[in-house]
């Protein structure tokens, strides 16, 4: 059955929509993630224009951040104090990022950007995860020796000393705050939440203690996103509300059984399958701007 | 006598019969057109299901002759670009915008074109779709550079089925109704269409008629799009909210399993 998506101007399939928005909630199931790196690439794969398939992603991931915070909310796994100084950052980020789609959008290089960044940080991420993942699987056999909290780098000697009692830290708020401007200029350009690149740098570089950080990273994702979804409709008209409640729907029914199912397999394996999936898509990505294009022309009405 | 009688009221007859034909032939002069024509539709509403329509187109002409029917949409300016090789990576290097090209443009004819109108004729009408673009003026580009950038144009408007490759045909039954079918793809521009028929006879065009047809969004889909265009900064902050709600539904149902 075909629907007609208003903003996108095109009619597709609603079933293989729904079937995406499932897989990526399935996947999102699984590993806890928030599936938007995949789903922006996919949608462009199936000819959403990249400029709608960004800002209408972003607008996904409010829902899907949503419902995902509330959980962690319940358990306490939010630091407040370190969520609103990456906000702070995350809001002026983001602002300046839809400014800057814009620009590119004008000089029609937008989606050489999109799909350049893609390549980058998915490359990156799925490299990164399949190397942990195999190690953990590895490490598993022989117990090796346990690693400190966190090294004291450079990072620790900045001014504007804030203590953030949840997360055990005590860092400068410059760090926290040019983090989450540098996630909010991705998520503007790339319309994730940005938990794939926040996580491990909250991880890595904050040292934060891994279960306040999913939650954590989730309640600034919000705020983003949110902010991401209202520039971009008010800037670029690119927002797709009906794309992005079909795509939803389907994510909702397949995290259900994503979470069910991802119970029950190993964590290492898995992080070393979606690792894999990652690359592959980069891959994908990578191809299309190699690739000599079928047409060197190409063109943009209005 | 009876003969002459019966003779007479026959020729009586004819008279009259005569009269009210020649009466027909004068009136047929002043008042009829050598070309009718309509369209089944004068709206193609894009809605939920919308995945293309036809358009029957269908008229008649007075004597033997040859007819055309083009469609253009609303005129547009297009940026086309160009990509090259910079280390390995395509990129968009270099940037040409028409103005002025229609939108979309399709043609029928009952002959091949070529047969029907000679090049001046058809250069003139815009019959064909190597008429109906715009070149790039001389300040922007050289003759040789600008014939690429529209071939360009030509071949991606052909290939999002803007500007069909073929041109259709136009059906006679018998030598004066005729009819044809106009398509329009799913993802049509939306705007104002002028349907332009030619009656052509002996190279000369000897009746046209232009029918107006409206190619617009209805239902849920236009409200959506004419309210993100008009009421951006309202349309984020629904979309948003709607997410918000969406979001908070999503874990009351994930709670519940």
């Amino acid at each position: 059955m075909q629907v007609y998506l208003p903003i996108a101007e095109l009619s597709l399939d609603v079933f293989v929509l729904l079937g995406l928005g499932g897989v990526i909630g399935l996947l999102s199931g699984i590993f806890g993630v928030g599936g938007g790196f995949l789903m922006t690439p996919l949608l462009i794969f199936i000819g959403v224009p990249p400029a709608v398939a960004v800002a209408t992603q972003a607008n996904q991931v409010v829902a899907s951040s949503v419902s995902g915070v509330l959980a962690h909310w319940r358990r306490g796994n939010v630091d407040l104090r370190m969520g609103l100084v990456l906000l702070a950052g995350g809001f002026a980020g983001s602002t300046a990022g839809v400014s800057l789609f814009s620009l590119l959008r004008q000089l029609g290089q937008i989606d050489l950007v999109i799909n350049l960044s893609y390549v980058v940080f998915l490359g990156t991420i799925g490299v990164l995860m399949v190397m942990e993942g195999a190690r953990a699987l590895l490490r598993r056999r022989r117990a090796g020796p346990r690693r400190k909290l966190h090294q004291h780098t450079w990072i620790h000697g900045l001014p504007l000393k804030v203590r953030f009692r949840k997360s055990r830290l005590y860092i400068s708020a410059l760090v926290p705050l040019s983090i989450g401007f540098g996630v909010g200029v991705l998520s503007a350009i790339m319309g994730v939440g940005g938990g794939f690149i926040l996580v491990p740098a909250m991880i890595y570089l904050l040292g934060m203690p891994t279960i306040v950080v999913i939650g954590t990273s989730l309640f600034q994702i919000i705020f983003v996103a949110a902010n991401v979804t209202f520039w971009q409709a008010t800037q670029n008209q690119t927002v797709d509300v009906v794309l992005a409640i079909i795509l939803l729907a389907g994510a909702v029914i397949g995290a259900q059984f994503g979470t069910r199912l991802g119970s029950r397999l190993p964590s290492d394996a898995l992080r070393l399958l979606l690792g894999l999936i990652v690359i592959v898509v980069c891959g994908r990505l990578f191809f299309e701007l190699i690739a000599e294009p079928i047409d060197i022309y190409s063109m943009s009405i209005r | 006598m009876r003969r002459a009688r019966i003779i007479g009221a026959v020729a009586a007859g004819l008279a009259a019969g005569l009269l009210t034909l020649s009466a027909l032939q004068v009136a047929r002069v002043a008042f009829a057109a050598p070309l009718v024509a309509d369209i089944s539709d004068h709206l193609v509403a894009i809605t939920t299901g919308f995945a293309g329509t036809d358009v029957l187109l269908f008229g008649a002409v007075e004597e033997k002759g040859d007819v055309v029917v083009m469609v253009r949409g609303p005129r547009e300016a297009i940026t086309m670009y160009r990509k090259s090789r910079v280390a390995g990576i395509w990129i968009n290097t270099a940037s040409m915008t028409f103005e002025q090209v229609p939108s979309f443009y399709a043609i029928a004819a009952s002959a091949p074109l070529e047969d029907i109108a000679g090049e001046s004729l058809r250069r003139r009408h815009e019959l064909g779709v190597e008429y109906a673009l715009p070149s790039l003026p001389l300040a922007k580009a050289s003759r040789n550079i600008a014939r690429e950038w529209k071939a360009a144009l030509l071949r991606n408007l052909q290939r999002q089925a803007l500007y069909p490759r073929q041109v259709g045909r136009v059906n006679f039954l018998g030598n004066q109704l005729f009819r044809t079918r106009l398509f329009f793809p799913a993802n049509v521009p939306t705007g104002n269409y002028q349907v332009e028929t030619y009656f052509i006879r002996d190279q000369r065009v000897i009746g046209a008629q232009t029918t107006p047809l409206a190619v617009s969004k209805l239902g849920m889909e236009a409200d959506i799009f004419d309210f993100a265009h008009h009421y951006a900064p309202y349309y984020g902050l629904i979309a948003v909210a709607v997410a918000l709600v969406a979001g908070w539904i999503a874990h009351a149902v994930f709670r519940r399993g």
